[in-house]
């Protein structure tokens, strides 16, 4: 398909945009993409989102009432892969495309065609994943991490989800490639580094932590799938194989992965602060290293995903002070927007609302995080609830957080009007009270002994179980309000200004609202990047 | 704060639950907030562990979020604050909160490196058992015996967790935690177990105990435990690595007996097993 | 007007191809983890328990008889009944630097002639490396004829630099018969 598109819609061609089915199909245009890459994030979101609540919904009572134990260990698997893959990933690439170009005084992104092909493989990836869940065997139930040797006992969903997972690193790849040449070739001259924002700071690194550990993944799977139908024995004892050595390489993969799901907040995070305190933000040259620092040490600490396999004291020990070094850098964001905030002009805006939010909650996942890099201590967390309590802290109020913070933000920019802001604020106020309804008591329940991707508990685990239940079906319903918001904003909402928050800064603030299709055909004057750079 | 935190949220649920007129529990999981202290010497020491890093977190936590807290409110438009636009840079404070961090971690990581020194020394131990994991059971071999064994949910536990059983979990004494055979162990004696699997990984935990260690097909791993001499009892934990489809319904249980106990009781397993043996001892075949 | 564009359309492709290089690097680094692997075991003295189905050159050396240690033998069998599969003796003291001979039996009760392979593990792991053996049945595939019963030998010798906080290890080879499929 992609190579049709050039003749329907060259990007550089005039204004005109193509209409119908073939402005998107074909679209080369950085915001259309981002758009059809937003709207795929929110249905892969609901999705995802359901299969949470079919698994809060069984672990609401002891018992097994709803479903098989089988297709409760598919949900959980399935849950996992659909949110990072097909909800926050896409998500942020969504948010770098619509944004990058419009920061950097870009007409578009570098490679519109790449851009093209990156998104039009998901609906096909998703396709085949969700497939799994009508194929013989029901869908891969061996957890997101896969494991050998219990992933190689799935059925026919096996060889599917290896495609699937291929076809997404492979968009996620050809999105972070366009990232980086973007951002490194598309700069308005006079945009040098230390000018952009820290939006597309964060996403230049997250880009190149995708390159470096997405292929690696795509190694690991590949592995897999030859161990199971081409007598390979890379993970298998019996060939001399050794499943732990499967551990190390996900997880080498997987940290990273984490870090690229989060950093892209932080940049969110830095640029929503400063607008609605009124102030540039504070150390925008150690939040930059502290990102680079981040992003190198997220090399360097896998290992701590695997404490109880057996390592040996040095191998622990290594670990343990890698891990706990990272919250340095983190400490430093957190001190930093703090700081910024200080002595500030503060007001409460939806997207402030999200961020502070955020920087409340995703410290409570730093703490935890902190915790769990202590090894002795690791031995009793490991593998319970205080480990989905942990991670769901740092994606759900932290990744989710800042990107529905960013929709907020930018949304008057994209489609030129400003959406109900008393509703998002009852929007914030739901999902900030029922995230904590949901997750807080995970970290009762680990601490308490009960283990993680089960589907039935012991009956002392009852009461928090149950809380928990109602924050997740409170925090899944009261989430339906971002698309109404979205399309009653689209459909019906006030005209906003170029700069919809008054003291907005940033080259995108300088285009018109709704920005023009093409953004900056001519780059912007010297004077206009020294205003927009006042981070 | 923290408490503030728990008691709330405890009486929320409360009042959530009240509301729907849930059917109430035999025994009740409010209490069930922190990390058990656990029987073992390790347990306690671990427990510390986890209690000092709370407590730095929550040291840590005062001082983060009350600035957050002051800066939201001593800060804000609607008061009439005026935003200080040249505060956007100070070398000296950033330095001094990229050191005092390191400094805590300095002071969280000596601790943390001497226990794990402790966990790691394995040395004088007194009874090996071998525990293999399999697709969903445990099985117990006393080394140096023909003492085999294996250890799966109990039946009452196993009926009443059948999809739609209508069986009431809370008539089921020790719901998912309770097995036919458990493992069974001295108290004051430094047990050394050998953990492994045939066929998936799995994990072998008991909270009480302080740990868990992964069972890999293929590899050995050894943890150890010491039950203080006066914590005889029955303590329970669960196969905490997924495992497939009956991942949740392995349990383990542990009797820990006095040494006396324990010895009669491994005499009294040994002459069973020589009974039994009609054919000779083969020690690896399943029993 | 368009000279620049298609030199910034060229350096563009330039960027993307090398980053898709790097792409390529990435993934043929992750198979070289594969071998990586087993050195970052052994530097990091992880154990590298792939080396103790090799046979490892020794160089004599001389017997430590101030130092006990106690060696204990396992025997796994990944599927039930159609083997027997035990160590002679169940754990023997042994000197470092001393060669010790421990024999393992083996029964064939497949019904039919087979192979099997022992896959060795050590407790613990990073004890690898100072566990020598000069010969052992794991080193070559068994070849086993029906109802045969056979005693293997393993001849091993604990290296005297073994870490002084260690007093016993476990040997275990689990036994894979390779005309079952056992998991791959």
């Amino acid at each position: 398909m992609a190579t049709h598109a050039h003749t329907d819609a060259v990007h550089d061609d005039h204004d005109h945009k193509p209409h119908g089915w073939r402005r998107w199909v074909f679209s080369t245009n950085h915001k259309d993409i981002g758009t059809m890459y937003l709207v795929f994030a929110c249905t892969m979101f609901f999705v995802g989102g359901t299969m949470a609540l079919i698994i809060r919904a069984e672990l609401f009572e002891p018992g097994l009432q709803f479903v098989d134990p089988q297709f409760f260990n598919s949900m959980t698997a399935m849950h996992a892969l659909v949110m990072i893959f097909g909800a926050i990933m896409p998500a942020w690439v969504g948010l770098a495309n619509w944004l990058i170009p419009m920061q950097i005084g870009a007409p578009d992104m570098a490679l519109p065609r790449l851009n093209n092909l990156s998104f039009w493989i998901l609906p096909f990836a998703f396709m085949l994943l969700l497939g799994t869940l009508f194929v013989p065997g029901g869908a891969p139930a061996g957890g997101w991490t896969m494991y050998p040797p219990l992933a190689l006992q799935a059925g026919d969903s096996f060889p599917m989800m290896i495609f699937a997972i291929h076809l997404m690193g492979a968009s996620s790849i050809l999105g972070a490639i366009n990232v980086v040449v973007t951002v490194m070739n598309m700069r308005a001259p006079g945009m040098n580094l230390l000018k952009m924002p820290l939006f597309v700071w964060t996403w230049l690194i997250t880009a190149y932590l995708l390159v470096a550990v997405m292929p690696v993944l795509a190694g690991a799977v590949t592995m897999l799938l030859t161990d199971h139908y081409f007598g390979t024995s890379f993970f298998a004892a019996s060939g001399g194989g050794d499943p732990v050595m499967f551990q190390h390489i996900f997880w080498f993969f997987g940290h990273p992965e984490v870090y690229i799901m989060i950093l892209p907040a932080f940049g969110v995070v830095s640029e929503i602060i400063p607008t609605f305190s009124r102030k540039p933000l504070f150390g925008y040259e150690s939040m930059v290293y502290a990102t680079a620092a981040i992003g190198f040490l997220s090399f360097i600490v896998w290992a701590h995903h695997m404490f109880t396999v057996g390592m040996p004291l040095a191998g622990q020990l290594f670990f343990m002070l890698a891990t706990m070094l990272i919250s340095v850098p983190t400490g430093v964001k957190i001190f930093n927007w703090c700081a910024t905030m200080t002595r500030g002009s503060l007001t409460f805006e939806p997207p402030m609302l999200f961020a502070l939010a955020f920087l409340f909650l995703f410290t409570i996942g730093g703490f935890s995080g902190l915790m769990l890099a202590i090894v002795p201590a690791d031995f009793q967390y490991q593998d319970s609830y205080f480990v989905v309590a942990h991670f769901h802290y740092v994606l759900v109020p932290g990744s989710l957080f800042a990107i529905v913070g960013a929709v907020y933000y930018w949304l008057p920019k994209w489609v030129g009007r400003m959406y109900d802001q008393k509703l998002a604020k009852v929007h914030f106020w739901l999902s900030a009270i029922f995230v904590n309804v949901l997750f807080f008591p995970q970290h009762f329940l680990g601490l308490a002994g009960m283990p993680r991707r089960i589907p039935d508990y012991a009956t002392q685990f009852a009461d928090w179980n149950m809380v928990s239940s109602i924050g997740a079906f409170g925090f899944g319903f009261s989430q339906l309000l971002l698309p109404y918001i979205i399309i009653k904003c689209v459909k019906s909402g006030a005209p906003a200004p170029a700069r919809a928050w008054d003291s907005a800064h940033g080259l995108e603030w300088e285009l018109p609202s709704p920005a023009p299709f093409h953004s900056w055909e001519t780059p912007p004057s010297a004077a206009v990047i020294a205003r927009g750079a006042e981070h | 704060m923290i408490r503030t935190i728990q008691r709330s949220g405890t009486a929320f649920a409360a009042v959530v639950l009240a509301l729907l007129a849930a059917p109430a529990h035999a025994e009740s999981g409010w209490h069930l907030l922190n990390m058990p202290v656990g029987v073992t010497e390790l347990s306690k020491k671990i427990y510390g562990l986890h209690m000092m890093i709370f407590w730095w977190c929550v040291a840590i936590g005062i001082v983060v979020f009350g600035w957050m807290i002051w800066a939201i409110v001593a800060f804000r438009k609607s008061k009439g604050a005026v935003a200080n636009t040249a505060m956007v840079h100070s070398t000296k404070a950033e330095i001094i909160w990229t050191l005092i961090p390191v400094a805590i971690l300095v002071a969280m990581a000596v601790p943390s490196a001497r226990v794990l020194i402790d966990i790691e020394d394995a040395r004088n131990t007194e009874l090996t058992i071998k525990v293999t994991a399999y697709q969903w059971k445990w099985q117990y071999q006393y080394l140096g015996t023909d003492v085999a064994y294996f250890s799966t949910l109990a039946h009452e536990s196993n009926s009443a967790r059948e999809l739609q059983s209508g069986i009431d979990p809370a008539t089921v004494p020790n719901y998912l935690l309770d097995v036919d055979n458990p493992l069974v162990v001295p108290a004051g004696v430094k047990v050394r177990l050998l953990v492994t699997a045939q066929d998936v990984i799995h994990s072998w935990w008991v909270p009480e105990f302080g740990m868990k260690k992964d069972a890999i097909p293929g590899l050995v791993n050894e943890m150890w435990f010491k039950v203080d001499a006066d914590k005889t009892g029955r303590y329970r934990g669960q196969c905490a690595e997924l495992c497939g489809r009956d991942h949740g319904f392995m349990p383990i249980v542990v009797d820990v007996m006095s040494r006396e106990d324990f010895d009669a009781w491994l005499t009294a397993r040994k002459a069973a097993v020589k009974q039994a043996a009609a054919a000779p001892s083969t020690s690896a075949t399943i029993s | 007007m368009s000279e620049p564009r298609e030199e910034l359309r060229r350096a563009n492709a330039r960027l993307g191809a090398r980053l898709g290089l790097m792409t390529l690097g990435s993934f043929a680094f992750g198979f070289a983890l594969v071998p990586l692997y087993d050195v970052f075991c052994t530097i990091t003295g992880f154990g590298n328990q792939k080396a103790l189905a090799q046979a490892s050159a020794v160089v004599p050396e001389v017997e430590d008889d101030s130092r006990t240690v106690t060696v204990e033998f396992v025997a796994e069998l990944p599927t039930v009944g159609n083997w027997v599969f035990r160590p002679v003796q169940g754990s023997m003291q042994v000197h470092p630097g001393k060669l010790y001979q421990a024999d393992f039996i083996a029964k064939n009760l497949t019904g039919h002639d087979t192979v099997a392979q022992a896959v060795p593990s050590i407790a613990p792991g990073n004890v690898a490396g100072y566990f020598h053996k000069t010969e052992c049945f794991c080193f070559t595939p068994q070849k086993f004829s029906k109802d045969e019963e056979r005693v293997m030998p393993v001849r091993f010798i604990v290296d005297r630099a073994l870490p002084k906080h260690l007093d016993r290890i476990t040997l275990a080879y689990t036994f894979y018969d390779q005309s079952i499929g056992t998991g791959s």
